[in-house]
This record gives structure tokens, C-alpha cells and sequence, in this order.
């Protein structure tokens, strides 16, 4: 199956060995930066993307928002209805206490829907989310700013061991719940999050080539075109399904790192 | 007949979560339907919880490629 996928993803004309299924994902350099850190590090098509991606929705916000007017126009009320959902975000988790995270809050949803979205626009036809690198930096963020909150309001000490120490528990019970409180509050959290987006956009990617690729070897047999010209009715289907994919990792990423910053805001009751 | 293991062990992967989330949506509509009034809160809360649970058939989806 992986043979056919490549072939697919590479034009046709992919004739090497190949066993894994990161041939979708791992794109030759067009220009190599040499070795940094141990890493190989270039500009390949993946960041490309996200570069055009970052461009368009800067540009976007730019001219909705350059000369904002008090009875919006077309671009301007759509963008203030984007804003408008993650205060109503922040409202709903954190409380009035919130509104102060919208502009991050906004930022995390705008940057992830813009870069899942490359997943089913033409011409892209890859979500740089799919690579491990993107998800695991918003995470990272996303960990840093809910620590940063939480020793902001509880004190460097009162906030690790809210973590370590839940109140209202017997003491006994602190042998086990200790160690699974810090794994799951500092190590589980940002990790799921990143997982739970790469994970989507990944399997996304590989279904959305799936059924591109279905309709392009099956149309041209003799006896299984019903199953290319299946793939042809499936493929709009597809692509809407992966539109609600889309839509919804972007709010539950944002949903989810306000969920954690509204939890560091005070301690346990 | 030639294939990986993996993809048998992320079928088995997805029973668990599959069952969460059958619960999940499940209790999550019907408290829906009786108060109408509480729907906002029950879907954000319904979002929170699918979230957790869906967390897990992820991790078999990239632990069958990975391993």
C-alpha cells in the first residue's frame, strides 16, 4: 500500500524502495542549509507551506483590521467573528479573568487552522501539523504559558505542590497519586496535545491520498473502474469530513490549553 | 499472507476509546434533549471529555507506525 501511496504523492514516477509511510510526509530539500545542531536542517516543501500559509493569514488580518471601522465590512466582520469565538472561549473556561489570554488564545487557533487547512487546499496538499515539529511547538508553548500562570498566581512553591499534593485527600493516598499527578499535569498534558493534533492531521493526510489516489489507478482498468468512479463520488465527502477535522482540532487545541491555564489560575478546592 | 502486527494492535486500540465515545456523545445528548438550556455548557464539556478519551486511539494510530 505504501508503494502505491508515494507513487501517487510523487507524481507517478516513484520507482525506489521504500517501507515506511514517511515518504508522505518527508519531503526532499530544494535548498540545503547544511548540518546545525546535529540536525539537518533546509527548506523543503513542508515549510514552504507554512511560510505561504503565515504570509496569507498576516496579510489577511492586515487588511481587515488596517483601518478598522465601527460598522465592519465584509473581511473585517468575519475576522472580528473569529475573535469573537475564542473570547467567547476564554469566557466560558476562564471567566472575566480570561479575556486577557484571548490574543494568545486567538493566535493558537488561527495559526493551527491556517496550517491544517494546507491539508486540503489544492496545489499544498499537505498540513504541516503532519510533521511532529509544529504540534509539538505549539505544545510547548501552550506548557510554558499555563506553567508561567500558574507561579504567577500561586507562587513558585504553592503551585507544584497544588500539583504534587491535591487537598482533600488521605494521606495515605499521596504514595500514588503523587507521581501520577506531575506526570499527568507536566508531561501528559503538553504531550497529548501535541499527539492528539499530529495524530489528526497525519491520518488525515493519509486518507485525503487514499482517496485521490483511488479515482487516478482505478479510472484507467478495464474491471475496476466502479471503484475509481466510487472514489470520485467519495472525494467530496472526504474533503468536507476533513473541513470538520480541521475546524475542530483548532478549537479543541485552543479549548484545551485554556481548560490547563484556567486550572493554574488558583489552587485546587 | 504477509503484513504488520501493528495494524491488528491499533484495531484492538480503537475498541476501548470507540466505546468511551459511543458513552460520551451518548450521555451528552440526552442531557441535551432534557435541559436545552444547559446545551452550551454540556458541549463544551462533551468537547473537553471526547478530547481525553479520543487522545488514546491516537497514541495507537502513531504507536502503529512507530514501533
Amino acid at each position: 500500500m505504501t508503494h502505491v501511496l508515494a507513487a501517487a504523492e510523487w507524481g507517478g514516477e516513484f520507482d525506489g524502495v521504500l517501507d515506511d509511510i514517511n515518504a508522505l510526509f518527508d519531503f526532499p530539500k530544494f535548498i540545503d542549509l547544511g548540518t546545525w545542531f546535529g540536525q539537518d536542517i533546509g527548506i523543503n516543501r513542508t515549510i514552504i507551506i507554512a511560510w505561504l500559509m503565515t504570509a496569507l493569514v498576516g496579510l489577511l488580518f492586515v487588511i481587515a483590521f488596517r483601518d478598522p471601522k465601527l460598522v465592519p465590512g465584509k473581511l473585517q466582520s468575519a475576522l472580528e467573528m473569529v475573535i469573537d469565538f475564542n473570547r467567547q472561549i476564554a469566557l466560558d473556561i476562564i471567566g472575566p479573568k480570561g479575556l486577557k489570554f484571548v490574543p494568545m488564545l486567538t493566535t493558537f487557533f488561527v495559526a493551527i487552522f491556517a496550517l491544517n487547512i494546507a491539508k486540503i487546499t489544492p496545489i499544498f496538499m499537505l498540513p504541516p501539523t503532519g510533521r511532529m515539529a509544529w504540534p509539538l511547538m505549539f505544545a510547548v508553548i501552550a506548557w510554558l504559558i499555563y506553567v508561567g500562570v500558574g507561579i504567577q498566581n500561586q507562587g513558585l512553591g504553592g503551585y507544584f505542590a497544588g500539583i504534587a499534593f491535591p487537598p482533600g485527600v488521605p494521606k495515605a493516598l499521596y504514595i500514588i497519586l503523587t507521581p501520577i499527578e506531575i506526570v499527568s499535569s507536566l508531561i501528559l498534558r503538553p504531550f497529548t496535545l501535541a499527539i492528539r493534533l499530529f495524530a489528526n492531521m497525519a491520518a488525515g493526510h493519509i486518507l485525503v491520498v487514499i482517496t485521490l489516489v483511488t479515482p487516478w489507478i482505478f479510472l484507467s482498468s478495464a474491471r475496476g473502474w466502479p471503484i475509481g468512479v466510487f472514489g470520485v463520488v467519495l472525494g467530496p465527502l472526504v474533503f468536507a469530513f476533513e473541513l470538520f477535522i480541521i475546524a475542530l482540532q483548532a478549537y479543541i487545541f485552543t479549548m484545551l490549553t485554556a481548560v490547563y491555564i484556567d486550572s493554574s489560575m488558583e489552587a485546587h478546592h | 499472507m504477509t503484513g504488520s502486527l501493528n495494524v491488528i494492535g491499533y484495531g484492538l486500540a480503537t475498541l476501548g476509546p470507540a466505546i468511551g465515545l459511543g458513552m460520551l456523545i451518548g450521555k451528552a445528548l440526552e442531557s441535551m434533549a432534557r435541559q436545552p438550556e444547559a446545551a452550551g455548557m454540556v458541549r463544551t464539556t462533551m468537547f473537553i471529555g471526547i478530547a481525553v478519551v479520543e487522545a488514546l486511539a491516537l497514541l495507537g494510530f502513531v504507536l502503529a507506525f512507530a514501533l
